[in-house]
């Protein structure tokens, strides 16, 4: 059989192998290099271990909830109602607690509610064919009146229970032994196992795949016989659960449920998985580089507060650094795509 | 023997229109049936109806004797029906094996069974003799040819039965498709029935036992392939003698208006020359990535020209914007008429008067009094079927919509037309419509470009035809030196040194 080499690859060009290379560990230089930094400009306090499980503390809420947002945004959505139904679920948990049941059936409230947004959300983008910025948009205000509606507009105090050491960054002396073995806290070790978790949901699992087959081409998925609709409501109903698990650990790092806080955290969210290397047009990003994302913003965060710098400058900082990522993104695709 | 698959009076109707009203089709296992119709016949509508996509609204399906009505593509898969789909339904951003698995994973409780897969993978491109593609590459690093393959790989992964194949060789090389072809008398072989779908006509003869021609939804004829004369295939497609598709409007040529002398993109096209006169009709045909779009482009002042000099109307002016060829006289319609040509929203008015819409503005304002009534004359002249000038071009059909677009730049004044796929998905009547009218156009002295991969298109309006071939442009010959066979010859760079230095 005539078997010329009809269209053979192209030998890959040193170059081309540099972007990939750039692609798979971009972010994870980004934040060495930013570490780095830091220890210079702030002395070895940066590096010590209280302020190392400080940045471990402040980065699991969104750590949790942008685990979630990298598999819509992986399938070509976006939820703008993360802070409002991380506020919602503090506040329902809260309740719970104060109602005087188990801390466990609060984490399952605060879970199941989630869940059930989210899966709400999938409905109206699946089933309605309607915008997720819309939608979500709409979900925004929906999930954060409640909240309001819910807590009468104040902040809904609760019993202490051990829900309380679950984002508690350093051991008291009274805590249990098992409590300060853990060496960070335990909320943080839920977003670990939660990130492995979803990274192997990506990566290995058909759902996994097929959030990706639906970003990078919904239309052929559809022809490839996947159930869209079903699939983008697990995706946003997964999602919802893990916002939810957020805003449990908001409460208990809050010690009440606050229907007013967590502003804005899906700009925090979006921010880390596209600082990962996801692309908000859909097919591609994974956990481990969002994870990447989640520190760098906490560090910088955490990095320009030691460094005495005023919030409002810490916003401009991480507002440049966003766009560059993106930037940065965009010009390592277009070598990539060069091959 | 028993059929293998039999349809019987499948009609679909999308809102108003009726996609499909009475369509007949029986193929017996180990056959190749060529399905043909125009564009807009209906075939992808049909193709759709057996993948499961769409349910028939009328009529009854059997695939070896039991009633077929499958409940998705999945099911119409695991049932032994595979489509090779036209448009490509791979996810770019996954790998070579998850592709040609994608929606039928080997999985265990919803976890892919990753050595499964690619052996599954590897089978199927083995089964296609492209084994040099490589199963963990992603796929948007492939060539468009090779991601056709896998495309076409997915489809034999699920061991067919009954393999449909809608365009399967539209991006691929000559030797693909020779291997396409051998692949395809192979699973005749093992008693596979296929559905060829294509408009090479000489693919579908050469691989083809029976045909079955759809024209406007219908089943209009069938029969066995060797008894049967392309004229006559034509004829049915087109319900019309060809030389009522292709008018001929008289006109002389004149001066040559755009001189392009070794002309070169970045990429494509390279070195490019050609002069097209005053009243010419240029065709430029050439195959998906030979650089025809590009070519276009880059005179147009869309793409950067790296060197080389064009000359518009005897005045050199090499390197202009579009904004600057467009008072030069020149204009473009871009193949993707919906995403780069018009404003589907808006109507046929703005549409029209876009570019010019200084005679209607007052003071920054734009009267629509006049700005309507200057387009109720156009779409006259034009020969536009609309319910007025305030109707949104979306609502048009394709041939009117195309009439807008080359009447826009008329308004504008263009005088040298640069039209690329100008009739990319319309149907007949409107295809003899535009035809007429660049025929018209050409009669009243205006310079026209044509590109198209459509060879019967060219050889029936053009004057002169050039190829391109890997980003040449050879040079332009009279159509009456031209045949299908040189120019298909051409387009893949197997044209004879005496033309090539002609």
């Amino acid at each position: 059989m005539n078997n010329d080499p009809a269209a053979p690859l192209p030998p890959p060009a040193p170059s081309a192998h540099t972007a990939k290379v750039l692609a798979a560990f971009g972010p994870f230089i980004a934040l060495i290099v930013l570490m780095v930094g830091l220890r210079i400009a702030v002395g070895e306090n940066f590096w010590s271990a209280f302020n190392l499980r400080l940045i471990l503390c402040q980065t699991a809420i969104v750590a949790i909830a942008s685990c979630g947002m990298t598999m819509i945004i992986v399938a070509g959505g976006i939820d703008l109602s993360v802070g409002s139904v991380v506020a919602l679920c503090g506040v329902l948990s809260a309740l719970t607690v104060n109602a005087g049941w188990p801390p466990l059936v609060a984490l399952g409230v605060a879970m199941l509610s989630g869940a059930a947004i989210g899966a709400l959300n999938g409905l109206m983008i699946a089933g309605f064919r309607m915008a997720p910025f819309i939608v979500t948009l709409g979900m925004m205000g929906i999930a954060r009146g409640s909240a309001k509606l819910i807590a009468h507009s104040e902040p809904v105090n609760i019993r202490p229970t051990w829900l309380d050491l679950l984002m508690r960054p350093f051991p008291l002396p009274q805590d249990p032994d098992w409590f300060k073995a853990l060496v960070v806290a335990p909320g943080v070790w839920m977003a670990v196992i939660i990130a492995i978790g979803m990274s192997l949901v990506m990566s290995r699992s058909v759902f996994g795949r097929y959030a990706y087959a639906i970003g990078s081409n919904e239309a052929g998925a559809r022809l490839c016989g996947i159930r869209v609709p079903l699939i983008k409501i697990l995706i946003y109903g997964l999602a919802g659960a893990l916002v939810g698990l957020a805003g449990l650990l908001e409460m208990t790092m809050l010690h009440l449920g606050d229907s007013t806080t967590a502003m804005g955290r899906e700009l925090d969210v979006i921010a880390a998985v596209v600082i990962g290397g996801a692309s908000l047009s859909g097919g591609t990003g994974t956990v481990l580089g969002t994870m990447i994302g989640a520190l760098i913003m906490a560090i910088l965060r955490n990095g320009t507060q030691q460094l005495e710098w005023q919030t409002a400058t810490q916003e401009v900082i991480i507002g440049v650094v966003i766009i560059l990522a993106v930037r940065i993104d965009q010009l390592r695709n277009r070598r990539a795509s060069l091959l | 023997m028993a059929a293998r698959l039999v349809m019987q009076g499948i009609a679909k109707r999308f809102g108003a229109t009726a996609a499909l009203s009475g369509v007949d089709l029986a193929i017996e296992p180990g056959e190749v049936l060529a399905l043909i119709g125009e564009n807009g016949a209906g075939k992808s509508t049909l193709m759709k109806i057996l993948a499961g996509v769409y349910r028939a609204d009328q009529g009854a399906m059997h695939l070896d004797g039991v009633p077929f009505i499958p409940s998705g593509p999945i099911d119409a898969r695991r049932r032994g029906l595979a489509i090779v789909y036209q448009e490509l339904t791979l996810a770019i951003h996954l790998s070579v094996e998850e592709n040609i698995t994608l929606g039928d994973e080997p999985q265990r409780h919803g976890w892919i069974d990753r050595p499964k897969r690619r052996e599954l993978a590897a089978s199927a491109l083995a089964q296609l003799g492209c084994e040099h593609i490589p199963l963990t590459a992603l796929v948007r690093d492939l060539s468009i040819a090779q991601q056709q393959l896998v495309e076409i790989a997915r489809a034999l992964s699920a061991h067919p039965r009954l393999l449909v194949m809608d365009e399967p060789t539209s991006s691929l090389t000559r030797a693909d498709v020779e291997h396409l072809m051998a692949v395809i008398r192979r699973l005749r072989g093992q008693g596979v029935s296929i559905i060829y779908i294509s408009h090479f006509l000489e693919e579908c003869s050469a691989i083809a036992d029976r045909y079955a021609v759809l024209r406007d939804g219908r089943s209009v004829a069938s029969g066995a392939m060797p008894a049967v004369s392309e004229a006559e295939l034509i004829r049915h497609m087109v319900g019309r003698d060809v030389s009522e598709i292709y008018p001929r409007v008289p006109h002389a040529l004149g001066l040559p208006v755009l001189e392009v002398n070794r002309v070169s993109g970045l990429g494509k096209p390279k070195q490019a020359s050609l002069a097209l006169h005053r009243g010419e009709i240029l065709g430029i045909f050439g195959l998906v990535g030979s650089g025809r779009s590009e070519m276009l482009r880059v005179v147009f002042g869309l793409d950067p020209i790296r060197s080389g000099e064009i000359v518009v109307h005897g005045v050199p002016r090499t390197r202009s914007t579009p904004t600057q060829r467009l008072t030069q006289g020149i204009g473009l319609v871009s193949e993707n008429r919906k995403e780069e040509g018009l404003l589907l929203n808006l109507s046929i008015a703005d549409n029209l008067t876009l570019t010019r819409l200084e005679p209607y503005t007052h003071f920054g304002m734009i009267a629509s009094r006049s700005q309507e009534t200057s387009t109720r004359t156009w779409m006259e002249r034009l020969g536009v079927r609309a319910q007025g000038a305030t109707q949104a071009i979306a609502e048009l059909s394709g041939g009117n919509q195309q009439k807008i677009a080359i009447g826009r730049l008329l308004h504008h004044g263009a005088d040298i037309l640069l039209l690329d796929e100008p009739t990319r998905g319309i149907d007949v009547n409107a295809k003899a419509q535009v035809y007429r009218l660049i025929g018209e156009l050409a009669a009243v002295g205006t310079a026209v470009i044509v590109v198209s991969s459509y060879i019967p298109e060219l050889l029936g309006i053009c004057d002169s035809v050039a190829v391109m071939c890997r980003g040449q442009l050879g040079a332009s010959r009279p159509v009456a030196e031209w045949d299908q066979h040189s120019i298909l010859a051409a387009a893949i760079g197997q044209e004879s040194s005496d033309h090539a230095t002609t």
